[in-house]
């Protein structure tokens, strides 16, 4: 499968995303520059990744989002194909409106980074299938606004239609609900403030995060 | 224009004597543009003029070593297999002082730019920092502020944040040192000089805008602190890191084209430094328009243009012809570039304003001839002080158990994770070693090596004695890089002092060089650059001297060693030997407020041999943890090796026999060259073997496992409690003010 990572101006955690996607999980993977919009049909499964797109002015992903590179997004989500936000790419998602909620500063009110329990909610998506239902995986996580928020009957939807895939155990920025991860409706746009791609190796400490991509690849196989 | 008048001169950190020198230079008077430039130029953070005759008797030459240490922006060392690391450490103290948040982000952003500019990728930052008390609501503001800018930056910017020191000391009340490293990586055919050449060949200006923030900062940073400073706020700069990440894409893949000719970063001194200096390095004349200079602000004059050290920017000299491809490249990154002058025959440094001569310098005189003091050096006062000092005088220390945890509850032996988690040390997805063990590492993808690296200095020990204390500063850090099996490659420093008119400051800094001298020669770890901030000074006085140490090691295959106990059962060795040294321990400061005394000695050859003992034993597989005695000795030690991820810690059960020594030295003191280690049962016999084989001494003193530390027949508390007070102590402080 091809794998697209799109690289914002400011987004930092591309490389990781990219050598994960080819080195680790063999794949074929391509960057897809922010100023190329258009066309991302090429893509099995695009990936936003970390970082601070466009300095991450007004509002985390608050610019990133008119960006000429989600036109393509978009219409790459209205098809149904794959679309992962880790990190910036989740604010990033939310700004755009293919997930709902938003994105506060954490309650601490600083940037933390460490690694978190999550539990796999929800196995259901082409992101988590390869997980067990509330399997503990440990992750880490590096963000200064990754405090979830939504409206209670947001929240309510979430809940009924299993869209919440990943919760924290150890909450470490006061999101609501605990929630970490969640999918759209249709489950094929998937948002995560956790960095997967940083627990892919034993070198680094956990591989908790592989099956994530592992999930995708079956899926777009 | 106005007139140069003594006090002008006064204000510009000149003396009579160097503006007479001005004078024979130019042959005439010079202007206020010109006197600006000098001043900055000529100042101890630019020009090292009080510094450089010491500097230059350190060993600065190696196989490894690239490019010598003080010629380039930094030092390039080889690590085989056609790869090189780039770094350097350098301070940001002053404007940290001033205003902590954007003081410390700019020093990370001066750092990574000193790194790029050479072409090579910035792969991890670390820092060494040091405040007053944190029981204190200003010291308190410090640290936040500093962390806080250090985590904006490096997060913002990509270049994980991997460890470092943090130190609480009341010399450094009001006067906080932010040190900021950086190391790059590169191929060896990538690095660049920053130097001009080629008659005719465009020079450009890229990145930010010039404003009037930073004005002449490099003469700021040469002056001492004093209650007037709050009044040079403008002379810190604001830092952008996302203009800086696009800034080194930009570069990064401009130098992998052939345009370039030279590149250098616009630091300290700004415009000036970046353009006296790469012509004097290439031997050329310059020729700059200061009307071509992007500006923020109206109405800026010629010398606030050149002095101005507005962030984000560089001067990138082309070859003629290539400018077109080059302007791709920054219409890519969105970057603003402006051709602001050219190379020209000849030596001179010429700035003109919508082309009439404004300033006409020869570049060299600027930029390497800078007057050179040999100051007059004297032995404090204070030493006679406290070398005489007696531990009897003091009386009795109390319940061992209560002292270990009033030890592991001081800032400076506490856990640093408040400060650790705010940075991203995990981006780049290279750290294998996170922060918390005695060296940071991280992996070189695609090989099978790994860099590790060390920050240390203790300055109570150079407060109480430069020669001893700045040996024993490399050592730590040879001794830190080794516990993870790295092979230590090379040093650079950063020499933080008071104001070298003093004598007895002169002495301490010329001391600390002496000991870094004799230190890196017996490690083998030649300089390969760094940097000097003097005029430490709050009103109270001088800080202990600090001469900063950044250690790269080097290890070629296998996985790195960390400080923590892994597993029940494992055999614990001390390897060392523990003397009666308690002079300049953190138990004296801790327990009795008392920072005196003679500090631990330090062998040099006996410090060379166990580095050389724990690198065979890493390379052998032969260790499950290695962790250094350093700052509460051997108790603290032990105790710290017990603090795994949480969820994880284990006991251990140690048994020890004092001998001649008191129980205080033989717990507390901070002897150098021992090292707690944890070996599996089966590989008892081959580490002892090896240890052996360099005659170096070692002990078996008991063995991991249960869920408390016990250290018969002096210590038991469980492990929660220790890591519980080790791990809140700074968390509670700090959280005083929320």
């Amino acid at each position: 499968m091809k794998f697209g990572v799109v690289v914002f101006p400011g987004s930092n955690c591309d490389q990781d995303c990219f050598d994960v996607a080819k080195n680790v999980m063999g794949q074929d993977v391509e960057f897809a520059w922010h100023k190329d919009g258009g066309d991302v049909s090429k893509y099995d499964c695009i990936i936003l990744p970390g970082g601070f797109s466009y300095g991450d002015y007004l509002r985390t992903g608050a610019i990133a989002r008119f960006s000429p590179v989600m036109e393509g997004v978009r219409k790459h989500a209205e098809k149904g194909k794959l679309v992962i936000g880790i990190c910036n790419g989740f604010q990033i998602l939310l700004e755009a409106g293919l997930l709902p909620g938003a994105m506060l500063r954490n309650e601490s009110l600083k940037f933390v980074c460490r690694h978190v329990s999550l539990r796999v909610e929800n196995t259901d998506s082409p992101f988590t299938k390869k997980y067990k239902k509330g399997q503990v995986l440990s992750i880490p996580v590096a963000h200064g606004e990754g405090n979830y928020f939504a409206e209670p009957e947001v929240l309510k939807k979430l809940n009924s239609n299993g869209q919440v895939l990943l919760r924290y155990i150890d909450n470490p920025n006061g999101s609501c609900e605990d929630i970490a991860g969640i999918c759209n409706e249709k489950r094929n746009v998937f948002g995560l403030m956790p960095h997967p791609e940083r627990a892919s190796e034993a070198a680094l400490g956990s591989t908790d995060g592989r099956a994530m991509f592992e999930s995708i690849m079956e899926t777009a196989r | 224009m106005p007139e140069i008048s003594p006090d002008i001169i006064l204000r510009h950190n000149i003396t009579m004597d160097e503006y007479e020198e001005i004078k024979r230079i130019l042959g005439r008077a010079p202007n206020i543009t010109e006197l600006g430039i000098f001043s900055v130029m000529w100042s101890e953070h630019c020009s090292y003029k009080n510094s450089k005759k010491l500097l230059k008797t350190l060993p600065r030459d190696g196989e490894r070593m690239l490019v010598k240490a003080g010629d380039e922006n930094a030092g390039v060392v080889d690590i085989g297999d056609g790869l090189v690391v780039v770094f350097k450490i350098e301070s940001h103290n002053h404007p940290s002082a001033i205003e902590p948040f954007q003081g410390a982000a700019t020093g990370v952003g001066g750092i990574l730019r000193d790194i790029f500019t050479m072409g090579a990728r910035p792969v991890l930052n670390m820092n060494s920092l040091r405040f007053g008390n944190p029981e204190e609501a200003a010291t308190r503001r410090l640290v936040s502020g500093v962390v806080a800018g250090i985590a904006h930056y490096g997060n913002c910017i990509g270049v994980p944040t991997i460890g470092g020191e943090v130190y609480f000391d009341e010399s450094y009340e009001g006067n906080p040192l932010v040190n900021a490293f950086s190391l790059g990586l590169a191929r060896r055919e990538e690095i660049v000089k920053a130097k001009a050449e080629g008659t005719g060949n465009p020079v450009f200006y890229l990145g930010a805008a010039t404003g009037r923030d930073g004005m002449g900062g490099a003469s700021f940073a040469s002056k001492d602190l004093s209650a007037e400073s709050e009044k040079e706020r403008p002379a810190v700069q604001v830092g952008d890191p996302f203009l800086e990440k696009l800034l080194l894409e930009a570069v990064l893949e401009l130098l992998r084209t052939d345009c370039v000719v030279g590149i250098q970063d616009m630091g300290a001194a700004g415009l000036t430094c970046s353009t006296c200096e790469t012509a004097s390095r290439g031997n050329v004349g310059i020729e700059i328009d200061v009307a071509k200079v992007p500006q923020r602000e109206t109405g800026m004059a010629p010398y606030e243009i050149m002095l101005s050290e507005s962030q984000e920017r560089m001067l990138v000299i082309l070859k003629k012809g290539r400018e077109a491809e080059a302007k791709r490249i920054f219409e890519k990154w969105d970057l603003h570039a402006e051709e602001i002058g050219f190379v020209t025959a000849g030596t001179m440094m010429v700035v003109k304003e919508n082309g009439k001569i404004v300033a006409e310098i020869p570049a060299r005189k600027l930029a390497d001839e800078a007057p050179l003091y040999s100051r007059e050096a004297r032995e404090p006062e204070y030493l006679k002080k406290t070398r005489a000092f007696d531990r009897k005088s003091l009386g009795s220390a109390g319940d061992l158990n209560a002292v270990l945890l009033k030890l592991l509850d001081s800032p400076t032996i506490a856990s640093k994770e408040w400060i650790y988690e705010q940075y991203d040390h995990m981006v780049r997805t290279s750290t294998t070693v996170l922060p918390g063990s005695d060296a940071s590492v991280i992996r070189v993808k695609g090989t099978k090596k790994s860099i590790a690296v060390s920050v240390d200095c203790n300055s109570t020990y150079c407060y109480l004695d430069p020669y001893e204390g700045a040996k024993a500063a490399v050592a730590e850090a040879a001794r830190n890089v080794a516990c993870s099996g790295a092979t230590p490659l090379s040093v650079t420093n950063c020499l933080n002092f008071g104001n070298p008119l003093n004598p007895e400051i002169f002495w301490q800094l010329k001391k600390c060089i002496e000991g870094l001298r004799d230190a890196c020669l017996a490690f083998d770890t030649p300089i390969s650059g760094g940097n000097v901030s003097l005029y430490n000074q709050n009103p109270k006085g001088a800080i202990d001297p600090t001469p900063t140490i950044g250690m790269v090691g080097l290890i070629e295959g296998g996985y790195p060693v960390t400080s923590h106990f892994k597993k029940a059962g494992d055999v614990i060795l001390l390897i060392g030997q523990t003397r009666e040294e308690l002079g300049g321990s953190e138990f004296l400061k801790t327990i009795f407020n008392v920072k005196s005394g003679i500090p631990p000695r330090l062998d040099l050859g006996e410090a060379k041999k166990l580095v050389d003992v724990l690198v065979e034993l890493c390379a052998a597989d032969l260790l499950r943890s290695a962790h250094d005695c350093s700052e509460g000795g051997l108790a603290v030690a032990l105790a710290e090796s017990c603090f795994t991820k949480r969820g994880a810690e284990i006991g251990a059960s140690v048994e020890l026999t004092k001998g001649a020594l008191s129980e205080e030295a033989l717990l507390f003191g901070e002897t150098h060259s021992r090292v707690v280690v944890s070996v599996a049962p089966e590989n008892v016999k081959k580490a002892l073997e090896v240890i052996e084989s360099y005659g170096f001494p070692c002990e078996t003193i008991g063995k991991v496992g249960g869920d408390r530390l016990v250290v018969t027949p002096f210590l038991d508390a469980p492990v929660e409690v220790l890591k519980h007070t080790w791990r809140n102590a700074l968390k509670r402080r700090m959280a005083a003010d929320v």
